[in-house]
């Protein structure tokens, strides 16, 4: 029997790969028509105890406001994921450096990122970051609270894309590395000509995921009062009266709104990844 | 569990050894719609080695797992010491406590020791005394020449070593006829000659052996009568000498030239 | 214990003005020791919760039934393209505000405290993942492996109590390892159902007190803590259970 049996590719099954094998567009559609179902009879339900407008009117009206806020969510995401996916490289490529003294601090760097909950890095950011900085020539910088949060989000994705970089350039061969200094590459010529194109294939499903994973932590971002799609929803709740019939309605619209957005990612990046399993 | 035998010894009845102990009549298996066994028939007497040679696909695999029951058949009737393998009431585990199988893959229990994997059944299935089994299943491992490897874990053994503790496994059952799956297919070629070894041993104690192999030295030498199978057929059978020197059917002749 | 280290933290805040008030404020002390043992509670009981749902999952997804299947399919579906963050409000708002109440002589308190609504919560979200993990383990024990079981005569029962379960269990081990500590990170979101764990403690002791900082530095510690000591304590598990001759 082989060395490899009885085991299991771990990365396939950690939370921070959360597409299961059988990502399929039926499921998702399936899921879909259930939340809508019991969407509808929880405000069925709650209509015929009350006077004021349904539940399910309710939201409706609300909606529009909900969805500026969901807005909010994918802004957030898109900056945030542009920031790490910088600093990311950046701090991974300080990862593979020959020299010791920038690489020790940037493995502690990335593990510290990858091992804090977001939500204490969150806490962390948006407590300690100052309003503003004061630059040299007396102009002020202004930090709004959802430029701090994109900040706070964008850290833990960073260590994990740094990791992502390191994982894919120790999984190149190391004959690679050898032909191309055999080529009379330098280091740095092999790794921008060689090996970095080479890592690109397979670190897109892994960074597609944690764009999915960055998505669905930005609700916290509610937790520190920024108008995203859950303190709009709460508002939203609150300003129609506060009647528990609202609660599952509204709820359910989030968990749906993300639903939406975040499923054909998980497909897209299924498919992506099959192929390039098939490829190598 | 049905009321298991506390041992095997008090409802044991030695076969005669004048009917055969194994004996095929018109076999047929198919996957779907591929027929790989065609009608296939043959007798096996007690203590008789019988090796069954043939190209890769001809249903040798499938032959011989059908004889303890791992692959229903579809036609035909096979008997195990006068029992129907095909019978579905046939209890099953009788059949197998009499008919041990040692397969190309090994297939130890990655989780326990080499001594642990040989005691296991005899002591959960068999429901007999640990000591007594232990005491058994040492002196099996010392008879396929692993003295001093009972307490290795199988992924710390060679592939020929943990294909012997295999056979112990299966002789700790006390069998009366020993299938071989292809048992040296997966091996390396140096360790090939230790599990022949065991192998012609274990012939020579007079254990009745169905062999599937590509080892056509070494089926010459222990086997008392030779099956040659093709497409789901026998071509052609008969004792080493005859088999190997004076085959008749030019397929068999073919096949010879291509291996030997 | 807390006499002992109580004059070093007050001293320290006399010279320093570093203020580590929850060792040496008697009161703080015990909101902090309290938010220590709900938090690891928590931990505890969502870990375990997910276990359960995760092997069942497992079953489910191993049986005949299509329809079984398909519904733990959806669930994991369902769990895992959600925030998690809306799931915990989801169970705990939406649903908590159609359990009952119960008289506790005077006021009324929900059967389902926000405690025990934040273990369903989490275990049902980590359950997601580890259905897939233990199916996994389930489906890398090798057909033949089984084979051979069944002609040493071992009954379905047999077999799978002494040669499936104890293989699987081994081989998911490292992922599981991997998940469960992702889920004791994410137990830190009970803090928006205002379960009083430690993220929520310090929160209140850093506002009563203002000293951010050092509650903030004694949080990370905190979950540094706790997410070594858990994967040290899951990676030694593993080391004990390690197929010999198939490891690492």
């Amino acid at each position: 029997m082989t060395k490899r049996a009885f085991r299991l590719e771990t990365e396939q099954f950690s939370q921070e790969r959360f597409f299961c094998r059988f990502v399929d567009w039926r499921v998702g559609a399936g899921l879909l028509v259930a939340f809508a179902l019991s969407m509808a009879m929880a405000s069925a339900q709650g209509a015929a105890q009350q006077a004021a407008p349904s539940p399910l009117a309710t939201l409706v009206i609300w909606m529009p406001f909900i969805l500026k806020g969901f807005a909010l969510n994918l802004v957030i995401s898109f900056l945030a994921m542009a920031i790490a996916t910088v600093l990311g490289i950046g701090l991974g490529l300080m990862q593979i450096s020959l020299i010791w003294l920038v690489r020790a601090p940037s493995r502690f760097v990335t593990h510290l990122l990858r091992n804090s909950p977001w939500l204490v890095i969150l806490f962390v950011i948006m407590l300690l970051l100052p309003v503003d900085i004061r630059l040299p020539g007396n102009q002020r910088v202004m930090f709004p609270d959802w430029i701090k949060v994109t900040i706070a989000f964008a850290l833990p994705v960073m260590g994990n894309i740094s990791e992502i970089l390191r994982g894919a350039v120790n999984s190149i061969p190391t004959g690679q590395w050898e032909s191309a200094e055999g080529l009379a590459f330098t280091r740095s010529q092999a790794l921008r000509w060689i090996i970095l194109p080479q890592c690109i294939r397979r670190a897109i499903p892994p960074w597609m995921n944690w764009y999915a994973l960055l998505t669905l932590s930005t609700p916290m971002a509610s937790i520190f009062s920024i108008h995203e799609a859950v303190s709009n929803a709460q508002a939203g709740m609150e300003a129609a009266g506060a009647r528990p019939g609202l609660l599952i309605p509204f709820y359910l619209f989030l968990l749906c709104l993300f639903f939406i957005y975040i499923y054909p990612i998980a497909v897209w990046t299924r498919k992506l990844e099959r192929k390039y399993a098939v490829g190598s | 569990m049905p009321s298991a035998p506390k041992s095997r010894t008090g409802d044991y009845r030695p076969w005669p050894d004048d009917k055969p102990i194994v004996s095929l009549n018109d076999v047929h298996k198919s996957y779907g719609m591929v027929e790989v066994l065609k009608g296939i028939s043959l007798d096996v007497k007690k203590g008789e080695v019988i090796c069954i040679i043939g190209p890769s696909g001809s249903g040798k695999s499938t032959l011989i797992r059908c004889i303890n029951g791992l692959t229903p058949i579809q036609k035909g009737s096979i008997t195990v010491e006068g029992q129907e393998v095909n019978d579905p009431k046939l209890d099953k585990l009788s059949l197998r406590r009499k008919v041990g199988i040692v397969f190309q893959q090994f297939n130890l229990f990655p989780h326990k020791t080499a001594l642990q994997n040989v005691m296991m059944a005899p002591v959960l299935i068999l429901r007999e005394p640990k000591a007594e089994v232990e005491q058994r299943a040492r002196a099996l491992i010392s008879k396929v020449r692993l003295t001093g490897k009972e307490d290795v874990y199988p992924g710390h053994l060679s592939g020929g070593q943990q294909q012997r503790v295999a056979i112990a496994r299966s002789l700790a059952m006390r069998p009366d006829v020993m299938l071989f799956d292809e048992v040296t297919a997966a091996l390396d070629p140096e360790t090939v000659k230790e599990v022949l070894l065991t192998i012609k041993e274990l012939a020579a104690d007079g254990m009745t052996c169905i062999l599937v192999t590509h080892e056509m030295g070494f089926a010459r030498e222990v086997a008392d009568h030779i099956y040659f199978t093709d497409l789901g057929v026998i071509v052609e059978h008969g004792a080493p000498a005859q088999f190997f020197t004076n085959a008749k059917d030019p397929r068999t002749r073919q096949f010879l030239s291509q291996v030997l | 214990m807390f006499e002992l280290i109580a004059p070093f933290f007050r001293h320290l805040y006399e010279r320093t003005g570093l203020n580590f008030i929850v060792f040496y404020d008697p009161h703080e002390f015990g909101r902090f020791v309290a938010g220590i043992s709900i938090s690891l509670q928590l931990i505890f009981w969502s870990l375990l919760l997910s276990l359960v749902i995760g092997v069942v999952g497992a079953w489910t997804q191993r049986s005949q039934s299509a329809i079984w299947r398909g519904c733990v399919h959806a669930y994991i579906q369902a769990f895992r393209n959600t925030p998690p963050m809306i799931q915990l409000l989801f169970f705990y708002f939406a649903l908590g505000a159609f359990t009952p109440s119960v008289d506790m002589g005077g006021y009324t308190q929900p059967i389902i405290s926000s405690f025990v609504w934040a273990v369903i919560s989490f275990g049902i979200f980590g359950g997601a993942f580890n259905v897939e993990i233990f199916r996994a383990g389930l489906d890398a024990v090798p057909e033949s492996t089984l084979e051979a079981a069944e002609s040493l005569c071992f009954s379905r029962w047999q077999t799978y109590t002494n040669v499936t379960l104890p293989l699987a269990f081994r081989i998911s081990l490292p992922a599981l390892t991997n998940n469960l500590v992702s889920l004791a990170k994410t137990t830190s979101l009970a803090y928006v159902i205002a379960v009083p764990e430690m993220t929520y403690v310090l929160n209140q002791v850093w506002s009563d007190n203002i000293n951010v900082p050092e509650m903030m530095l004694l949080l990370f510690l905190y979950y540094v803590l706790v997410v070594t000591l858990l994967a040290t304590a899951l990676h030694a598990l593993e080391r004990r259970l390690v197929l010999p001759g198939y490891g690492q």
